[in-house]
């Protein structure tokens, strides 16, 4: 049975399909605003003709390849590529500025892959039982996780955390403009009728992340990236033992990854940044996170990529997509007249087991196919000349962030938004909290709207907000997360009196 | 002066060809692959009957029916865009009731009602109650008996505020005399999400979410003049004595400036692929439920609408 469907993984066909996707979403992830919901909707159509099996490999394997390729883009240029990279800015920028860029990649697609086995291990094994998860997180569980997400910021801006709240205050009151999405209020529009759709997320981080990024390589006459003198590869010889030595860090963000993409209203941007907290949280001395630590890298890349497999598993397993990706490949299973549901792996497991293989397979051609085209953008981002490399990128930007929704107002929206975020950093206000702000601003307001809602109606608001277990866990961890900095600090000061 | 003249002259130029082009096109149309633009993201319930449809039109005419997607603002952001498209039938847009309805009246959104040039009306997903399979709600007298000993305890999840859901459970309250407390979800996946959760004790939900979720839920009743054919064992609520029949009403629209012989010709290919067996098959066991609403009745299909809507609208306090 099991290598019956292993077999048909494996045929030419599915293999070439998952080689080819891969490839594909790589290229598509590392372009900012071509994200990997939009790489597997504008696939769909080709799929048609194919059997269900391999349909949905060539898509799991777009979808699995784009989500790695948004580390590039992350690293490179400091822009996530797609929205689930954004964790990997904080450390991956860094890395590059400091010319490891080529390292930096190499244990990104490491982490990727890892975690994408992860995911994908999960899915074959434990899918009825989680995806129990996914019903057990009700509006209140996401108002919180929203607010833990939040106070990553704390972290963030270790010793500006004034300016790091001021940003975060401005991304969540960006995240009100427009047409509020369950209440359907119009709010700061301004009487503009361009502001009702209000702030595209991956619009607003590329203008947030990659515009003050082009401005300083203008305005300044370095280099963008510091090149090393001697070519070293992949420098697998390095990035092996980081892994093996973050080996923790890996399943901890995997496993983050897996559970959070089992959530249907959180994401892979949310997975990221929730294992980055954590990564960071229990961070051994001397690592120093933001500032170039390649468990940062490793814990957003991991963590993103087991939401592939993690998604899935309420997308089959109870007909909701885990991910916006994963509603895609939803249509798809309908188009192609595959009943989804708890049944649906006795009676279709041919399909379903078949697809979960081939997503293995195709997260294993990415260590390949990701480590080749790693290198190659790496190579193009450090050794083309500035007066290259900007318009290409501005182009690039631009490109993104009208093909999101085909708006030429979300490009103004970006632009603008650059421009702010560029000043806003001359004044130490960083993109990041920004960008938290405008994420989980909604997660936070539709899960409180909610929450209240209930129970008020039930009479029992309190009970609501303090009392479910899961939703206690997760104030723990918030408050643990908030001051275990301020707690740090005060035992090292206590510990050395006469250090200054 | 010169260039005056110059303008006229290519204006009348411009008028004869797109004359003879009109008259040309419908006999050949199409001819090119058509941008169909759902002003929604993917995977929603307008994204899934577009794809379905999407095969047919390649089956029919020869070319690719060429899906994108322009979300934002609940849809306002691409019918607000819809006129300034092209008028040459190749740009046709998906529409939805009774968010045209809904969304110029309580706010300026960038339309009116009367901007959207409706050419067909193809199919609806009909409200429904939704409860678990293990809740004590067994039929529908079940839950106004509960709901009337204890006015505003049940909680009743549905897709966001002014929608069919929010305008359904207005309507009902208001008919069976009952008071529940809705509580609005992001689209209909987090609504049945809080179901299945048990967050909430029922759900203003469609046919659709009984036709995905199988087993696993129990529908009290369907909001259509007859049964659904899936579902031959839930009644409807006018069985069960409250006229309430309708749903989110799906559509297609063209740019206004679409010549009268294309407008009907889309009507002609709609239809046809409405009348497709297969696809007739494949909606129905979606859950969706088939209307034919072509271009010469529209007008008169969205006056019905409106009445009900706005009535149902002011009554919740949405529109003044």
């Amino acid at each position: 049975m099991l290598g019956e469907h292993l077999a048909q993984a494996l045929t030419p066909l599915n293999v070439l399909l998952a080689l080819g996707g891969v490839a594909a979403g790589t290229i598509i992830g590392s372009i900012p605003g071509l994200t990997a919901t939009m790489a597997v909707a504008v696939l769909v159509p080709l799929t048609f003709t194919m059997d269900p099996a391999s349909a949905l490999i060539l898509l799991g394997a777009i979808y699995t390849g784009a989500i790695y390729g948004g580390a590039y883009s992350a690293i490179l240029l400091n822009t996530p590529g797609t929205p689930s990279a954004i964790g990997t800015t904080f450390d991956g920028y860094p890395m590059a500025k400091c010319g490891d860029g080529n390292l930096a990649v190499t244990v990104a697609c490491l982490g990727s892959v890892v975690g994408g086995l992860v995911g994908a291990f999960f899915l074959l094994t434990l899918s009825p039982p989680l995806s129990e998860v996914a019903l057990a997180f009700g509006p209140v569980e996401y108002f919180w996780l929203a607010i833990f997400g939040l106070s990553l910021i704390a972290a963030l801006s270790e010793g500006a955390l004034a300016k790091g709240l001021m940003g975060a205050s401005l991304g969540l009151l960006l995240s009100c403009v427009g047409v509020a999405e369950i209440s359907a209020d119009v709010r700061l529009t301004f009487g503009s009728q361009t502001m009702i759709g209000g702030i595209e997320v991956v619009s607003a981080l590329i203008g947030l992340y990659c515009i003050p990024v082009l401005i300083d390589l203008v305005a300044t006459p370095d280099r963008h990236l510091k090149v090393e003198s001697e070519q070293r590869g992949f420098r697998l010889s390095e990035a092996i033992p980081i892994m093996w030595r973050e080996k923790i860090n890996v399943v901890r963000s995997s496993v983050i990854g897996t559970v959070v993409g089992i959530l249907p209203g959180a994401g892979g941007s949310v997975a990221g940044l929730v294992a980055y907290a954590e990564a960071r949280r229990a961070a051994r001395q001397g690592q120093k996170y933001g500032t170039g630590e390649p468990g940062g890298v490793i814990a957003t890349e991991s963590a993103n990529n087991a939401t592939v497999g993690g998604g899935l598993i309420p997308t089959l397993v109870l007909g909701i997509p885990g991910t916006p990706p994963d509603a895609i490949i939803l249509g798809a299973l309908l188009v192609q007249g595959v009943r989804t549901g708890p049944q649906l792996f006795e009676s279709q497991g041919s399909i379903v087991y078949t697809f979960i293989y081939g997503l293995f397979l195709a997260t294993l051609l990415m260590l390949p196919v990701g480590l080749l085209v790693g290198r190659y953008a790496y190579k193009t981002v450090v050794t083309l000349p500035k007066a290259l490399l900007v318009p290409s990128v501005a182009f690039m930007t631009i490109i993104g962030s009208y093909a999101i929704r085909n708006s030429v107002s979300d490009v103004i929206i970006m632009i603008s938004l650059g421009a702010v975020g560029w000043v806003l950093a001359r004044f130490g206000i960083a993109a990041s909290p920004i960008v938290l702000g405008i994420i989980l601003g909604p997660i936070a307001e539709q899960g409180f709207v909610q929450a209240w809602t209930i129970g008020s109606a039930t009479g029992d608001l309190a009970g609501m907000f303090f009392g479910r277990p899961i939703s206690l866990a997760i104030i723990l961890f918030t408050l643990f997360t908030l001051f275990l900095p301020l707690l740090q600090a005060r035992i090292r000061a206590r510990r050395m009196p006469n250090a200054e | 002066m010169k260039t005056r003249h110059r303008l006229i002259a290519a204006g009348i130029a411009l008028a004869f060809t797109a004359g003879a082009a009109g008259s040309v096109q419908a006999q050949d149309f199409p001819n090119k692959s058509v941008d169909y633009v759902i002003p929604f993201g993917p995977g929603g319930e307008s994204d899934i009957s577009a794809r379905l449809q999407q095969p047919h039109f390649k089956e029919m005419y020869g070319e690719d029916l060429v899906i994108s997607y322009k979300p934002g603002g609940g849809g306002a952001v691409g019918w607000s865009q819809l006129n300034s498209s092209d008028g040459d039938g190749y740009t046709i847009m998906g529409i939805n009731l009774p968010h045209i309805v809904i969304q110029p009246a309580t706010k300026d959104v960038g339309y009116t009602t009367d901007d959207v040039t409706g050419i067909y009306w193809f199919h609806y997903t009909p409200d429904a109650i939704v409860v678990p399979a293990d809740s004590d709600f067994q039929s529908l007298q079940d839950l106004i008996d509960y709901a009337k000993e204890n006015p505003g305890k049940v909680t009743m999840s549905g897709s966001g505020k002014g929608t069919a859901n929010h305008l359904a459970s207005i309507r009902f309250d208001e008919m069976a005399d009952i008071n529940t407390t809705y509580v609005p979800f992001k689209g209909t996946g987090a609504a049945v999400t809080a179901l299945l959760g048990n967050q909430v004790m029922a759900e203003w939900g469609y046919t659709t979410v009984g036709a995905q979720q199988g087993d696993k839920v129990r529908m009290l009743a369907v909001a259509m003049e007859e049964r659904h054919p899936s579902f031959p064992d839930v009644p409807t609520f006018k069985e069960l004595g409250f006229d309430l029949v309708g749903g989110a009403y799906r559509g297609v629209a063209v740019p206004k400036d679409t010549p009268e012989e294309l407008r009907q010709k889309w009507s002609d290919i709609i239809g046809s692929i409405n009348s497709d067996e297969k696809f007739k098959q494949q909606m129905l066991d979606g859950g969706f439920a088939l209307i034919d609403v072509p271009y010469d009745e529209v007008p008169a299909f969205m006056e019905k609408r409106k009445a009900e809507y706005l009535k149902a609208a002011k009554s919740a306090g949405i529109v003044d």
